[in-house]
């Protein structure tokens, strides 16, 4: 999967997201991953990271293998 | 219930540190559950480990008992933490020390 398919998936779902990603293995299949976006206040991590996975629309864990993903609230604590 | 699910509940709500992972805390299967294997290692905290390759059912059930997509998933006294990027930065704050310092 091409990085830019995963950061407008991302976009796509989450409009304001600043999306960072890199390409661990230069594989095409693990990425690293930095979204910050005003969405992400007041949740908890794992609704966060919940939220970058409805946008990946069910592809981690299948076509997408290896996600490490952060997330951030503008000039926030990454909580 | 269906009944992947409630084995599910039995060792999550069974055991006070438990972490759903490929392969075993020895023989790690996957760079991600090696990585939380070396968190929980590093925090000399007792956690038990349960093997999804060893059972399909339990390997497809964990993603929607706790609607997340990967493995690894960490759960402490029956709540579920986060998967290996949430442990790391969780261990890397602190808060990971906190939260397992809370239920020895």
């Amino acid at each position: 999967m091409a990085a830019k398919d995963i950061e407008e998936l991302i976009r796509s779902a989450i409009p304001d997201a600043e999306v960072e990603i890199r390409d661990l293995a230069g594989d095409g299949d693990h990425y690293a991953a930095k979204v910050v976006s005003e969405a992400f206040a007041g949740m908890s991590r794992v609704r966060q990271h919940q939220l970058v996975y409805k946008a990946l629309g069910g592809r981690m864990g299948g076509e997408l293998h290896a996600l490490q993903l952060e997330t951030a609230v503008p000039n926030g604590e990454s909580k | 219930m269906s009944e992947a699910k409630e084995r599910i509940d039995a060792l999550v709500k069974g055991n006070d540190v438990v972490l759903f992972m490929k392969g075993s805390a020895l023989f790690p299967q996957c760079g991600f559950s090696s990585r939380a294997v070396a968190i929980l290692d590093h925090l000399e905290v007792p956690f038990e480990t349960v093997d999804v390759l060893q059972d399909q059912e339990i390997r497809h059930g964990i993603k929607e008992y706790s609607d997340w997509p990967t493995i690894p998933q960490l759960y402490v006294k029956g709540e579920f933490v986060g998967g290996s990027d949430i442990m790391m930065e969780m261990f890397e704050s602190g808060e990971l020390q906190q939260l397992l310092k809370a239920e020895a």
